[in-house]
């Protein structure tokens, strides 16, 4: 049966491509975000960390990127894998969560925000490749969850992901305890991920921190930047060779032609 | 037919940069102290260069394992070197030795991207720069490794050397100053570490002249 078309990505040349990439030909590579992301849960409301490193293999495409997405007002989320994928997914379920608002009259609740987000992924079986940290405080208190590409998601008081989150992690596991304060969470989220920034070569420069409680958000964007350049030359360097000129014509554009209408030109 | 063993890969890549700089009567030739694997750091403080005679320092990066090898078989030559001929080797005749150690394994070949440099007969800097199977060439200033690919144009643009085949011979030897050579490795280092995550930590320079050697250091991103 053929009905109009429903949206959705499309997958009619995925079978083409497999068989050119088994021919040898090489697909494009994305701008992944080998990161460190992390969230706790204090004494009143969540924390969310991240690096400020986007990576493209080897070479560092952006030093200093934002990846604590907005949400909600009340709703953080921390996005690591696929650049483009972190962005659309919060993207799209921020757009429905304030459609819901607006039709409810009341503010988002992070379970919400969870299930949107752990259906789309899982609809798309992983290869939307966005690893979450989802965090907020709404009427029933604050929520920290994760959400793996697949749609797994946990809940948890503290949580780490990305490819830093090892190292993230050995921070959080050896000091994280229940009842922090806000200014213990947050000199705890920035060791975590300094300790992602200098142990992992995927993650790297600034520490972004966002603060959520019932209260309100503080979005603390490089709230540290531990990794300035070492070295500027005092001359300078100049690339003064211009490309040479070796010759100059000018054609003028064509007079404007007056089209005369009337006159059945398509007679017979 | 299902697949009888686990695969074995002889070879992994390190990271790590090399760079050198040759001038009339002096050489610098400097490497990060970087050593990785994938996404993590082994060491912060590991020396890619090291010194094979008088007048002639090695710098290698890629298989550290491979480079560590290749070293050793060196510096034996080398020893036999001295007791066949009572000298040190110098850096042109050391240059030919490298090509022909690393073509003898052609076929298993040691995955370590070298530039040698140092002091010719006369004194002048000289900079070699190889690929892994030994093919090698006499330049003014060459980069190898992980970073080589953000140098080499910038040194291209700054220090643009005369084509070898252009008859008579031309001097490729950089006009720079020593400083100013030094200045220019600190930089490209610098710049090279913000974009190439396997290139930082510690940028270790020496500089070869008429009065000997000279070894120093800087600090570069540990991110």
């Amino acid at each position: 049966m053929d009905g109009p078309p429903k949206g959705g990505f499309s997958f009619d040349l995925c079978r083409r491509n497999e068989m050119l990439v088994k021919k040898g030909l090489k697909g494009p590579s994305f701008l992944k975000t080998g990161t460190t992301i992390v969230g706790l849960v204090f004494k009143d409301g969540v924390i969310l960390g991240a690096d400020t490193r986007a990576t493209e293999g080897p070479i560092v495409a952006d030093k200093n990127c934002e990846k604590i997405h907005y949400i909600a007002p009340n709703i953080y989320c921390c996005g690591a894998g696929t650049a483009a994928d972190t962005e659309a997914v919060t993207d799209m379920v921020s757009s429905q969560l304030t459609l819901h608002r607006y039709h409810t009259r009341r503010e988002s609740r992070v379970v919400t925000a969870l299930t949107l987000l752990k259906s789309h992924l899982f609809s798309y079986q992983g290869y939307v490749s966005a690893a979450l940290v989802l965090g907020g405080v709404d009427v029933t208190g604050p929520h920290l969850h994760t959400i793996y590409p697949h749609g797994s998601t946990d809940t948890l008081p503290f949580a780490t992901m990305g490819s830093g989150s090892l190292a993230a992690m050995a921070v959080f596991e050896s000091k994280y305890r229940e009842g922090l304060t806000e200014e213990e969470g947050v000199k705890l989220v920035a060791e975590a991920i300094r300790s992602g920034i200098f142990n992992d070569l995927g993650s790297g420069s600034n520490v972004d921190i966002c603060v959520l409680t019932k209260s309100g958000k503080k979005y603390l964007r490089n709230y540290e930047m531990p990794n300035p350049r070492t070295y500027v030359s005092e001359k300078g360097y100049s690339f003064t060779k211009k490309t040479e000129v070796l010759m100059t014509k000018i054609t003028p554009l064509r007079e404007k032609v007056e089209v005369i209408e009337g006159g059945d030109a398509m007679e017979e | 037919m299902t697949i009888q063993q686990a695969s074995f890969s002889p070879y992994d890549n390190n990271g790590g940069t090399c760079v050198a700089v040759a001038g009339a009567d002096y050489c610098v030739i400097a490497a990060d102290t970087r050593m990785s694997t994938g996404y993590n750091v082994l060491t912060r403080d590991y020396s890619k260069i090291r010194q094979l005679a008088d007048k002639s320092v090695l710098a290698s990066s890629g298989f550290q394992a491979d480079v560590r090898a290749l070293q050793k078989v060196l510096e034996a030559r080398h020893l036999t070197y001295q007791h066949q001929h009572n000298k040190q080797m110098s850096c042109p005749a050391m240059a030919q030795l490298l090509s022909n150690t690393l073509y003898y394994k052609r076929f298993f070949p040691y995955y370590a991207f070298n530039v040698l440099a140092g002091l010719d007969q006369e004194g002048k800097g000289c900079v070699f720069t190889y690929d892994a199977v030994g093919s090698y060439e006499r330049t003014g200033y060459s980069a190898q490794g992980s970073g080589s690919t953000l140098i080499m144009p910038f040194l291209d643009n700054q220090l643009k050397s005369p084509s070898p085949l252009l008859l008579p011979a031309q001097d490729a030897v950089t006009p720079l100053s020593e400083s100013e050579a030094v200045d220019l490795v600190k930089t490209c280092f610098a710049s090279a570490t913000e974009r190439d995550i396997y290139t930082g930590d510690k940028l270790e320079i020496l500089v070869l002249n008429a009065q000997g050697i000279r070894r120093e250091y800087m600090e570069l991103r540990k991110d």
